[in-house]
């Protein structure tokens, strides 16, 4: 199944160890906030995600098997 | 007029009855099927099929659901739930009776907010009228004030825990909401309007509207407008009658706001004609959103305008995820220093190149409405914000009134 990189925003604290790690899907912004590239998770990475996903000093990051639809009242 | 009483005040219980009759009593099924029918698009901000919505509630209920009637009405320039709150406090309430029996909730939260006084009064007098159908199964949640405080997570979350922040999702209310249980969020103009379908039909709703487009629904017009206020119109209907119905403009106009502030920018003489309506507005690019049309007078420069409304929405961040606390205090800043005409040798490069890295990086849409409004602001405003950035400014420059909370 093809997974995706999410990122819980409220954990987020900008620590900036996925993008040292993923370099090739994460940037960071101005701020040290990270910029995941749209799509899903080539398997050539999915490796590299999953140690990005463990070094998360707070969490933040997940693989996930669905795409997150936001949706407001 | 369906929503808003002619004579001023709360229409009474009696009156209500006498106008529309007893609460249908449709079954669950038949009840959700005729919404979606019928079109219905949640008059909120975000246009969700009304009828899906509570179709995903009911599949997932067990008798324990719940029923959140959202009348946090957080945006500055809306007026449209209040009114109809403290206009036709029953016909909401009817619709969040339909839709607790069609989902199987045995708990309806009437949210609103507290600087809402006349809406909450009358809807305080009308639960106690109620008393009867209702079965202590009711109540009303004082929501406190702030644009995110209307969020449908948010709103949840201030129920659970008297934090009105949004929260992170999945899981969204309708899978896990209002302690823990399935949850519809529902604004209350939708409310509103399903009780008018559950009792008509939604050959009704399909029968009203202009063009292709279908039903009916609440605007707020102000601005540059002679009688600025709620309006019910028929969608479909164009910018031009908005105006009309609002006493006509006042003086020049140049842009218009609509949708509010997740909404856009559009220029008026492009857009004179345009439907008002999810579908047509969409295929334009535009969002009908809450329904706010917003007339700004030719005199006041768009820049300094939407310089305030994005100071505003920064000040607005609920401050729980870095793009939105970091990225919009620096697009509202620069946005500032371009308004004032004493911006830094790059800011109108770098608000396009924030405002093109915000969106879906909050766990609300806090960032993306305020980033999409800005974009368009960039688009209607093109020439006012190359200026700016040389120092100038292409109108003469008073001071914008664009109303904030």
């Amino acid at each position: 199944m093809a997974e995706t990189l999410q990122i819980d925003r409220i954990r987020c604290d900008g620590h900036g160890l996925c993008a040292e790690l993923l370099p090739e899907l994460i940037s960071l912004d101005d701020w040290g906030f990270p910029i995941i590239k749209a799509g899903t998770l080539p398997p050539s990475l999915v490796e590299h995600a999953r140690r990005a996903v463990d070094a998360c000093p707070v969490l933040a990051l997940r693989l996930a098997s669905m795409t997150p639809v936001t949706q407001r009242h | 007029m369906e929503l808003i009483p002619l004579a001023p005040g709360a229409e009474s219980l009696a009156a209500h009855r006498q106008r529309l009759g007893p609460l249908p009593t449709l079954p669950s099924g038949q009840l959700i099927a005729e919404l979606e029918a019928s079109g219905l698009l949640g008059r909120g901000g975000a246009g969700f099929p009304v009828g899906r919505k509570w179709r995903a509630v009911a599949e997932r209920s067990s008798g324990g659901a719940v029923v959140l009637a959202n009348g946090a009405e957080g945006e500055p320039l809306s007026l449209k739930d209040r009114t109809l709150m403290a206009g036709r406090p029953h016909l909401v309430i009817d619709g969040a009776l339909l839709a607790a029996r069609a989902v199987a909730a045995d708990n309806i939260i009437f949210y609103v907010g507290g600087e809402h006084r006349a809406a909450q009064a009358a809807l305080r007098d009308a639960l106690a009228e109620r008393s009867r159908d209702l079965q202590g199964g009711a109540r009303i949640a004082t929501a406190p004030g702030g644009y995110v405080s209307g969020e449908e997570s948010a709103a949840v979350h201030f129920v659970n825990a008297g934090d009105a922040r949004p929260t992170t999702i999945p899981p969204r209310p309708f899978e896990r909401g209002v302690g823990g249980r399935p949850t519809l969020v529902q604004n209350v103009e939708s409310l509103a309007l399903a009780a008018l379908i559950a009792r008509r039909g939604h050959a009704w709703y399909q029968g009203l509207g202009h063009g292709q487009a279908r039903g009916l629904g609440l605007v707020t017009v102000s601005g540059a407008v002679n009688h600025a206020g709620v309006r019910e119109v028929e969608f479909g209907s164009t910018l031009g009658d908005a105006a009309a119905a609002a006493g006509g403009v006042s003086g020049d106009v140049g842009a218009v706001l609509l949708g509010g502030y997740f909404g856009g920018w559009a220029d008026v003489d492009q857009q004179w004609g345009l439907p008002l309506d999810a579908h047509s507005m969409r295929a334009r690019g535009l969002a009908l959103g809450c329904g706010v049309v917003h007339f700004l007078p030719a005199q006041t420069c768009g820049v300094e305008a939407t310089a305030r409304i994005m100071t505003y929405l920064a000040s607005q961040s609920a401050r729980q995820c870095g793009p939105c606390v970091f990225g919009l205090a620096a697009i509202a800043g620069a946005t500032q220093r371009l308004g004032a005409r004493s911006p830094k040798a790059d800011d109108l490069e770098r608000i396009a190149r924030w405002s093109g890295q915000l969106t879906g990086r909050g766990a609300c849409r806090h960032p993306d409405g305020a980033v999409a409004l800005l974009q368009s602001a960039m688009h209607v405003f093109a020439d006012d914000f190359a200026a700016h950035q040389r120092r100038r400014c292409l109108t003469t420059s008073v001071p914008a009134r664009v109303a904030v909370a």
